[in-house]
């Protein structure tokens, strides 16, 4: 949303060409085999997010006061509930499903559109589910690990479930044109707002930023795939 | 919506910041279970945070040797390092094992500083540990909890050294400390060897000093 869809494609025809070029640097590991490419990627992300997004989502941190910011997230939040709600069901979990039913309902009637998260106050868990979970639920394997300027880190799984996100989310029937664009442009900056933290957090600890938060992503994924009980990584250095 | 949702992952990666949070303070005391040094240290830990005026003011060498003196002592740096080299750390000389994990460990120390001033109103539940009496390797699971925020569970890997339990690794939100640095070593080692690991981590670290 904040690189439009016509800037976002020469981008990766570039990122593209430039992999090509540059095919033979690194050796691609099983999870990664576009390393080159998304390595490309990732460096025009480090510029276009450095030089714009990054400031602006900075500017919208320091001057928008910290209530209406949690309100807003809030309002985000809801929207994952509902998705996790429909994944839970998708993935057979029944408790869960009442769990993130339950928010939807709570916030979205008693809070104000989800702007306020009442379920979390009175203990309701959230299910924290997603396609891209569900796949991986389902058996379907992560596939090429992918970096997409300004999106971030991604797999060919988990980005499928998000293109399915993106046609179906309930902002993006809002039929006023305009409006929905600012909904859409107002979760990307609450999101990346809400990554700042982190990737100071990154910037900090990282031999090499790009590897840090491949694997990063990666076991996170799996971690939720497992909600929370992951098998034990195979060690491959005996 | 989906745009930047997936840096969501790297948000959990970061907290990777928070991770360090138990590792403050521990004044060792033999036989103390490892839920309760992990309880008693972190929570020390989180009083310092809030109340010294040095830290309170940014006083980032304070930080430092709050860390350096109250948690690093309760890590086992040596075989968080030998896990995250994996196959190099067997084949280096002692001195190189040596410089590894000295500058793995000022790497680690510094990430933590950079987390604590990010996570100063959080709380750390901790939850019951399940494991024989007799266990010599034990997951303590906690979870930090910020206002308005979901829960992050911060697990530590803890294993029984002599007499004391020492942690070997911090997994956050499902990432492990080492298992991240175990990619970083490796592509590392791949392209200058264990001497050039120990330089990027050197560089990393802002130069020669080892503390």
């Amino acid at each position: 949303m904040i690189a439009s869809h016509r800037g976002r494609l020469p981008m990766l025809a570039v990122a593209a060409l430039a992999a090509s070029l540059a095919g033979c640097a690194a050796a691609p590991s099983r999870d990664d085999p576009f390393e080159p490419m998304n390595r490309v990627s990732y460096s025009v992300h480090e510029v276009v997010d450095g030089h714009f997004v990054k400031p602006m989502v900075q500017a919208y941190v320091d001057y928008t006061p910290r209530p209406i910011r949690q309100a807003i997230s809030n309002f985000f939040n809801n929207i994952d509930d509902l998705f996790s709600f429909v994944n839970d069901v998708l993935q057979g979990k029944p408790d869960k499903a009442g769990n993130d039913l339950g928010r939807v309902i709570a916030n979205t009637g008693f809070g104000i559109l989800g702007l306020i998260d009442i379920a979390s106050d009175a203990g309701i868990p959230k299910g924290h589910e997603d396609f891209g979970q569900t796949f991986g639920f389902w058996g379907i394997p992560q596939g090429p690990y992918l970096f997409i300027p300004v999106f971030g880190p991604t797999t060919v799984r988990d980005g499928t479930g998000w293109i399915i996100r993106g046609f179906t989310t309930p902002t993006g029937y809002i039929p006023d044109v305009p409006l929905r664009n600012v909904v859409w442009g107002v979760a990307a900056v609450d999101l990346r707002a809400s990554a700042l933290d982190a990737e100071s957090m990154v910037n900090q600890a990282a031999l090499d930023p790009y590897t840090f938060i491949r694997r990063a992503y990666l076991q996170r994924r799996e971690y939720l795939v497992h909600d929370g009980a992951p098998p034990p990584p195979k060690e491959d250095d005996e | 919506m989906t745009i930047f949702r997936s840096m969501s992952a790297v948000r959990a990666c970061a907290a990777l910041g928070a991770l360090l949070l138990a590792l403050f303070a521990l004044p060792a005391v033999a036989q103390e279970a490892p839920d309760a040094l992990v309880k008693r240290v972190s929570q020390e830990a989180l009083q310092v945070i809030k109340t010294d005026p040095k830290v309170q003011a940014g006083d980032q060498a304070r930080v430092r040797e709050l860390i350096e003196t109250k948690l690093a002592p309760h890590f086992d740096v040596d075989r968080m390092t030998a896990l995250a080299a994996g196959r190099a750390y067997r084949s280096a000389t002692p001195e190189q094992k040596k410089q590894l994990a000295d500058q793995f460990r000022t790497l680690l120390i510094r990430t933590y500083s950079t987390a604590l001033n990010q996570y100063r109103d959080q709380t750390i539940d901790y939850k019951p540990v399940r494991a024989d009496p007799g266990a010599t390797d034990i997951t303590m699971r906690t979870e930090v909890v910020r206002p308005g925020q979901t829960p992050v569970p911060m697990d530590y890997s803890m294993t029984k050294t002599s007499d004391e339990w020492k942690a070997y690794d911090v997994i956050v939100g499902g990432v492990s400390l080492v298992t991240n640095y175990r990619d970083e070593f490796t592509r590392e080692v791949q392209a200058g060897g264990v001497d050039g690991l120990i330089r990027s981590l050197t560089a990393k670290n802002g130069g020669g000093a080892t503390k």
